[in-house]
């Protein structure tokens, strides 16, 4: 060690944490993991879950049963729609505003979850 | 040299320069091991989608599919939804956890995820094997393209992307190949898009003949041929694949690290989905205009389609022009998806092979990465050299099929069942990859043939992915008493929102 003051230097960087972060009660029940974390947690999971399954339902539903309809049905690939052959309209056409649609659905589902779950966990400091 | 090379050379003349200049700007910017590897993490969304975009669509995106659906009608248009439809299974299973889980390569989260050397060294094994499986047909692909339209010797081709892509990866890492990648994906965009409005006019300008009219019956149905139950096999088998397959591929895992926070890896996903979709519509005008104008191509030569099509429609100058612009696009292509491999597959050479210590000297951490790049090109160059040609549509389904069968269930079990233990995880890994693997090889090296086994080889996935889960799930119930003792602790850090602070 020196006993030389060093000279200044500004050190900075990117700023990592948000203002609005949550650091209460909750928090440190999922830290500890107590029954009370755990419980937390395991909603949260099977929550996500399910909406990621009910939207992988949605997409074997309807784009997924594609093929089964048209081998169960061939006069299918006869169907015109003005000009052009149903399955090219349904698969080179159709089918990308959908799944971009599945996807926006999702997003907004699954940061609703983890916005109630942020809520949840911030609410446990509010209780005597 | 004959005047109707000139588009040609100019194009490829034109896309290497400005990658290179792209990826030196990057350069000054790019400082630490971090920029190297994952862009520091800083990367937006829309930048990161367009990069995503960029990397994803390859050789056989932009050149292959217009070809088999030229030959094959709209069986074919499975592939592009396949790919399309994988970013939204990674969506909605795999971003966000993978994300925070806070590692670089698929090898760190199964170590950080198992706690196990074991399992890291086996997915970096299968990680660089993909890598080259996938970089092989990019390399090949290139040769092809230069043999059409410039008639350069095939090798030469495969030499150019592969040290444009070595010249522009090895300065600047991440951080300047992610601004490559943004760049490369609207110039693949815009070299499909243009000339598919001007052939869509002149189409229209020649009184709007039918293409399914000069096509079988089949072209206009959506099931594997010959059809019946081996067709539907396939068919859904294909899904299966590439569905699945998307999360696993090596340079797509890399591009979620660079994302700031799971928050962003969602939007950054939506994004990629609305690009891909946009790009994907494209293929099929193709295919449907060569039904008409370009017939000579549908029993053979189907990949050229596109550098060809526009010079078969539209003659003199403004075809030319036309050509030089999609030659341009399927050039960006080879080079974006080389590049996204090459980064992939040297971050896991360099941390497990050239990173580590060689007798007394070892290697800083981005010398390694340059060292690690070296490799990672050289290898499947060497390989694509004497290689036989295969249809680069073909070979990229089949390096779906083997990521479907192992990092699929490894990633989706890791991220939602506490219960996966490292030996279940290994035994899975080893059925999918062997089981896929043998499938593969089997595949590429036999002639094609009728019935259930040539069906079950040629598209392995529908057998194989389920025959990797169950063996995770049930080694893992069998060897419960070492599931990780972090376990819940990781799964806890995987999905738990930002928003809410917890001692990471």
């Amino acid at each position: 060690m020196s006993e030389q003051p060093a000279q200044r230097v500004r050190v900075t960087g990117p700023a990592r944490r948000r203002a609005d972060v949550v650091r209460r009660v909750g928090a440190r029940e999922i830290d500890a993991e107590t029954a009370l974390g755990e419980v937390f947690m395991r909603s949260l999971l099977r929550e996500q879950l399910f909406l990621a399954l009910r939207v992988l339902l949605a997409l074997g539903t309807t784009i997924g049963l594609l093929p089964l309809a048209f081998h169960l049905f061939p006069s299918l690939g006869d169907v015109r729609v003005g000009q052009m052959p149903l399955a090219w309209l349904l698969l080179g056409v159709l089918a990308y505003p959908w799944l971009v649609v599945l996807g926006w659905v999702y997003i907004r589902r699954a940061e609703d979850h983890e916005r109630d779950f942020a809520d949840l966990v911030g609410s446990v400091e509010d209780e005597p | 040299m004959s005047t109707d090379v000139v588009p040609g050379v100019v194009a490829v003349v034109l896309v290497s320069i400005a990658t290179l200049v792209i990826g030196t700007w990057g350069l000054r910017i790019s400082r630490t091991t971090s920029d190297f590897f994952v862009a520091s993490r800083t990367v937006r969304p829309r930048l990161n989608a367009s990069a995503i975009g960029g990397e994803y669509l390859s050789a056989a995106s932009f050149l292959g599919v217009a070809g088999l659906l030229l030959t094959f009608g709209a069986e074919m248009l499975w592939y592009p939804i396949g790919w399309t439809a994988g970013y939204l299974v990674l969506l909605v299973l795999v971003a966000a956890p993978l994300r925070r889980s806070g590692a670089y390569t698929l090898p760190d989260f199964a170590e950080a995820r198992l706690g196990s050397r074991g399992v890291r060294k086996l997915c970096s094994v299968l990680v660089v094997g993909i890598g080259w499986l996938y970089l092989l047909p990019q390399f090949q692909g290139a040769g092809v393209t230069l043999r059409s339209t410039i008639g350069a010797p095939t090798w030469a081709g495969s030499l150019v992307v592969a040290v444009v892509v070595l010249a522009s990866v090895s300065p600047g890492g991440m951080r300047s190949i992610t601004f490559v990648q943004a760049f490369q994906y609207w110039l693949k965009l815009t070299a499909l898009l243009i000339p598919a409005c001007v052939l869509l006019a002149v189409w229209m300008a020649d009184g709007a003949a039918d293409p399914a009219a000069a096509a079988p019956s089949s072209w206009s149905i959506p099931v594997a041929s010959p059809g019946g139950g081996i067709g539907l096999y396939t068919t859904y088998s294909l899904i299966v694949a590439t569905f699945l397959g998307t999360m696993g591929l090596p340079h797509v895992v890399v591009r979620f690290y660079t994302n700031p926070d799971g928050r962003a890896a969602r939007r950054t996903t939506l994004a990629v989905l609305g690009l891909l979709g946009i790009f994907y519509v494209l293929p099929p005008v193709y295919a449907a205009l060569g039904r008409i104008y370009a017939p000579s191509l549908v029993d053979g030569g189907s990949d050229v389609l596109v550098l060809e099509l526009p010079s078969l429609m539209v003659g003199g100058a403004a075809g030319a022009a036309l050509t030089g612009l999609v030659t341009a696009g399927a050039f960006a292509a080879f080079l974006s998806t080389s590049s996204g491999l090459t980064i992939a597959v040297a971050g896991v050479l360099s941390q497990d092979v050239t990173g580590r210590r060689w007798g007394s000297r070892r290697l800083g951490g981005v010398a390694a990465f340059r060292v690690a790049a070296a490799i990672a090109v050289v290898v499947p160059l060497l390989l694509s050299l004497p290689a036989r040609d295969v249809a680069v549509a073909r070979t990229v389904g089949l390096a779906f099929a083997v990521t479907a069968s192992t990092f699929a269930p490894l990633l989706m079990l890791g991220i939602w069942w506490r219960g996966l233990t490292p030996a279940g995880a290994v035994a899975g890994l080893l059925v999918g990859g062997l089981g896929s693997g043998f499938a593969v090889a089997w595949t590429l090296a036999a002639s094609p043939s009728d019935g259930w086994g040539s069906a079950m080889l040629g598209q392995p996935a529908a057998w194989s992915v389920p025959a990797s889960f169950l063996t995770m799930v049930v080694v893992s119930r069998l060897t419960r008493t070492s599931v990780p003792a972090h376990a819940g602790r990781f799964m806890v850090r995987l999905h738990t929102p930002e928003a809410v602070e917890l001692q990471r």
